[in-house]
């Protein structure tokens, strides 16, 4: 366990040592060695916990010193986004990260001296051994934080590794652009380190700190290319993450203060014991934990918060992926998943449930009528958190266990549809989805594994579709028929948009552009390890869920649970061998078939290409295909506002509710 | 006594959906006041288109419809076999994929639209679908289709509602109008043969008898609502299925193909309103 340290430190020192560097192949060494240095730190971790017998393993109860170096590091976050507040003349921001540090530094330099041990002694009076010394470990290794290392550390350091080729590719197309990429491959290894540090916290004031440079640093990502438009984007990412980091900062105030405790767990525990043996005095455990809940929904970009996940577009695509599949918009759904136990069956529960289902429908509509490539997996990263949110709050064992494999398929399949489109980007100058018409043909290998990654998303019997499966029943089973009624429609809006992607690409069709593959090496070694891991993901499905998602739901609920039964599995190996198999069958046996190839019918006469067609004035016409958009219907500027409206209302009256019912 | 249902289906079905296609071509004729084809027309029909010349546009094509076909017999096996039936519903919108694919790969224009419609398609019917699993598990508790029909009474007595939706979705299934978009029986076309506008010889005969285990995998849905523990319900059962494939030739007569945002709002409605409100009383009365 001393690997975690290093582990933290590591990408912290990549991030320090990376932009010194002048020459751009040795910047690009130095990277590979970084991003390799996190994957093999991570592995490590995870062989020493497996062969200390996968415990839950809490750490560091003392650590004065570093709780005040924290203290000093959030005033200076502070201190930097008010400086480039009033620099870009943002002032309203300010105030919300002044309140918010303010708060903290109050709540933590003025804490009483009361631990949860008095707490326990206001309920069960003096006959608590007072002495008991509480233990208060601030970080924890378990399963959940272990899988969340290797999703962060190996997808993650992935991105990093693509983004060497990107950023040089990226820089040739956008001549406009300063090219600061030594300042941007520093703060994707400074992303892993506050997103390892995240996962791995068990003290809530760690946990807020690592909360606090996460949303920095996406703020500094997203404004990369310092346009107007990159600008005013990354600031509204920065006052809405700030407005969640307010909610956090709430949490530890009060928490501290009511109940005599900063650490997650004992805060969830106690309320799930409260709530089952002292429902009278379980009020003292809502407001914090629902203020976290509107933490984690703030920074998974639920509605009606979406609108800075949507700006981040902006920014190169390698922070696109990381924030969208293994880092940010995960850290909000691993802190709802942490609070699930507790979130089973209240209010706050009944809340996060509506907004994540609520997102999952509204979603993927919106995505329908995208055109571009990077604003479609977008609204699908949205969509696909709403439903992890909803399965958190449920918050059961059947809802969780769907929301860690979704998570796990989620970040695998979202990262390499990102490096794809970024790398399609860089070959056609567009990542527009009408201008992939027939990618198969001209762009073959990067269309498979954009293909790979959209039968991940939705086909059967990939993970995403069986995780769908489990939280259908389970949200039937938890008689939330609304949720219900989300999944049902949302599950055939998210097919429509895939599915005409899809179809897009594999279009055969021919056209005289010429296009060259401008794809590096490492981006290629990047996404085929995704590709094969969505695949393994896919095919190891049942140890998968065995393996690593049955000893969560034990760890979280305290009991194990068998979510898939025997004839369940049978049928879903059914289904596997059956989708890879027939398609290769039939490729097989129409090989050897002799066909005449004719030419398309295109109404006019064909001029024998398949691409140009006579026309009525008796010229060559070009064939031009275009996808259904429905911007009428599902537009952004149709559905956006009454979907925040709505999602908005929904929040504000249930947590006045929620809090004005704990006063 | 699984194993023999499905290798009954496999075999059978594409019998029994040829069969029904000549029933209903002869019946949609007497409804026009024609005398209609013979009975086994479909029959001489997929015997002709078998032993035509082998032409393409693609060389995917083919393998897509093949898929499209193989995958249609695994959902209605599934079904045949008493498995789960959200899985089976899940397989059958893969196996459409394949279809989609087929068409999409042509990159025909014709052909292109059809699929384009057959996708708007799907999200309109794919929400009863999930809502009917649904409605099958609040009524017996169970996904699986041998609990399903093993119950003491009739799946109907609890969800009405439930079919009056699947009857109109699968007039989408069956390709009958009013929502006939991507691909028609008829012969008064805007997209020529839309979805199908590429495919010739057996290309085309292997989606027709996809189409027939179709057909007979929606018609096996039918009969979920009536099975149940008693023997009679079985005959019960067939009478109920040829009386919906009935009414879906008459309304596919006396209406008139819509446009796609009806389709869409109508099917969304209803599967509000029908599947919606039933599942919901389910809920509540559990």
């Amino acid at each position: 366990m001393n690997l975690i340290p290093v582990l933290i430190a590591w990408p912290l020192l990549a991030a320090i040592v990376v932009p010194c560097i002048r020459d751009k192949r040795a910047r690009g060494v130095a990277v590979y060695v970084g991003a390799g240095g996190v994957m093999t730190l991570a592995l490590g971790l995870l062989a020493v916990w497996l062969a200390g017998g996968k415990r839950d393993v809490l750490l560091y109860p003392e650590t004065e010193i570093l709780d005040t170096a924290m203290l000093v590091g959030e005033v200076l976050l502070m201190g930097l986004i008010v400086f480039l507040c009033v620099r870009h003349k943002k002032y309203p921001v300010i105030l919300l990260s002044v309140g918010q540090t303010a708060l903290l530094l109050w709540a933590e330099l003025t804490r009483p001296d009361f631990t949860l041990v008095d707490f326990a002694a206001q309920i069960f009076g003096p006959l608590v051994d007072m002495n008991t010394e509480l233990m208060q470990p601030h970080m924890r290794v378990d399963c959940l934080a272990m899988l969340m290392v290797i999703i962060v550390a190996v997808v993650g350091g992935l991105i990093c590794i693509y983004a060497v080729g990107y950023m040089k590719a990226y820089h040739h197309h956008h001549a406009d652009v300063q090219d600061r990429s030594g300042f941007f491959f520093s703060m994707l290894f400074l992303f892993l380190a506050a997103m390892l540090g995240l996962v791995l916290s068990e003290s809530l004031t760690w946990m807020y700190f690592f909360w606090e440079i996460t949303s920095v640093i996406s703020f500094l990502l997203i404004g990369y290319t310092r346009t107007e438009e990159a600008v005013r984007n990354s600031f509204r990412a920065l006052w809405i993450n700030l407005l969640g980091g307010c909610g956090f900062a709430v949490a530890i105030a009060v928490a501290s203060r009511t109940v005599g405790t900063t650490q997650l767990s004992d805060l969830v525990n106690l309320s799930v014991w409260l709530t089952q043996n002292q429902p009278a005095l379980a009020a003292v455990t809502v407001v914090p934990i629902a203020m976290l809940a509107f933490a984690g929904l703030t920074k998974s970009a639920q509605l009606p918060f979406s609108s800075w996940l949507l700006g981040a577009m902006v920014a190169p695509t390698p922070s696109s992926a990381l924030l969208h599949s293994a880092t940010m918009v995960k850290a909000g759904v691993y802190l709802l998943i942490r609070l699930a136990p507790a979130l089973a069956g209240t209010m706050t529960g009944n809340m996060v449930a509506f907004i994540g289902g609520f997102t999952f429908i509204a979603a993927s509509m919106m995505a329908i009528a995208q055109n571009d490539g990077k604003k479609v997996l977008a609204f699908s990263t949205i969509s696909n958190l709403g439903l992890i949110v909803a399965c958190a709050g449920i918050g059961d064992e059947e809802t969780i266990w769907a929301a860690v494999l979704l998570m796990i398929f989620h970040s695998v399949s979202k990262s390499m549809l990102f490096q794809a489109v970024g790398s399609v980007e860089n070959s056609l100058g567009s990542r527009d989805i009408e201008s992939m018409h027939g990618l198969l043909l001209r762009l073959p290998k990067l269309t498979y594994i954009m293909g790979i990654g959209i039968a991940g998303m939705y086909l059967a019997p990939f993970g995403m579709l069986i995780s769908k499966w489990v939280a259908l029943k389970s949200f039937i089973d938890a008689d939330n028929y609304l949720l219900v009624i989300f999944l049902a429609f949302g599950s055939a809006t998210t097919m429509f948009y895939w599915t005409k992607w899809l179809s897009k690409l594999v279009s055969l069709h021919h056209t005289k552009e010429e296009v060259h593959d401008v794809t590096r090496r490492d981006q290629y070694v990047s996404m085929s390890i995704h590709a094969a891991a969505t695949l393994l993901l896919c095919l190891l499905f049942p140890l998968v869920s065995q393996g690593v998602v049955d000893p969560i739901i034990t760890q979280l609920f305290g009991e194990s649970y068998q979510v898939l039964s025997m004839g369940v599995l049978t049928t879903m190996a059914v289904m596997l061998v059956s989708v890879l198999f027939v398609p290769t069958l039939m490729f097989l046996l129409t090989r050897s078939a002799h066909q005449n190839y004719v030419p398309i019918y295109m109404g006019g006469v064909n001029e024998g290409d398949n691409t140009y067609f006579v026309n009525s004035f008796g010229e060559p016409e070009h064939l031009y295909l275009s996808n259904w958009y429905l911007r009428f219907e599902f537009g952004m500027r149709r559905l956006m506002r009454p979907a925040v409206y709505i999602s908005a209302g929904v929040l504000v009256v249930m947590l006045c509710l929620i809090v004005g019912g704990a006063l | 006594m699984q194993a023999v249902s499905v290798i009954l289906y496999l075999i059978l079905a594409p019998f029994a959906g040829a069969l029904l296609d000549g029933v209903s071509r002869i019946v949609s004729a007497r409804m026009q006041g024609r005398k209609g084809p013979p009975l086994l027309q479909p029959f001489y029909d997929l015997l002709k288109l078998f032993q035509k010349q082998m032409i393409a546009v693609n060389s995917v094509q083919m393998l897509l419809n093949l898929s499209y076909l193989v995958f249609l017999a695994i959902a209605g096996s599934m079904l045949f076999a008493g498995a789960d039936i959200l899985m089976c519903l899940f397989i059958l919108s893969t196996a459409d994929m394949f279809l989609i694919m087929a068409a999409s790969s042509d990159s025909s224009p014709f052909s292109s639209l059809g699929a384009s419609r057959e996708m708007m398609q799907i999200m309109a019917y794919e929400p009863l679908t999930l809502l009917l699993s649904v409605g099958f598990y609040l009524t017996t508790g169970s996904f699986h289709v041998g609990d399903i029909i093993s119950r003491p009474v009739s799946a109907i007595v609890f969800m009405p509602g439930f079919l009056i939706g699947f009857f109109v979705i699968t007039a989408i299934k069956l390709r009958k109008s009013p929502f006939d978009l991507s691909t028609s029986h008829h012969a008064h076309q805007e997209l020529v043969k839309g979805l199908t506008t590429e495919m010739a010889g057996p290309t085309f005969g292997i989606m027709n008898v996809a189409e027939y285990y179709e057909m007979i995998l929606m018609l096996g849905i039918v009969a979920l609502f009536f099975l149940n523990e008693n023997w009679w319900s079985w005959p019960l059962a067939i009478v109920m299925c040829l009386l919906v494939f009935f009414l879906e030739i008459l309304w596919d007569n006396v209406s008139a193909r819509v446009k796609w945002r009806t389709m869409l709002d109508s099917c969304w409605i209803v599967t509000l309103l029908s599947a919606g409100l039933n599942g919901l009383i389910l809920m509540l009365i559990q």
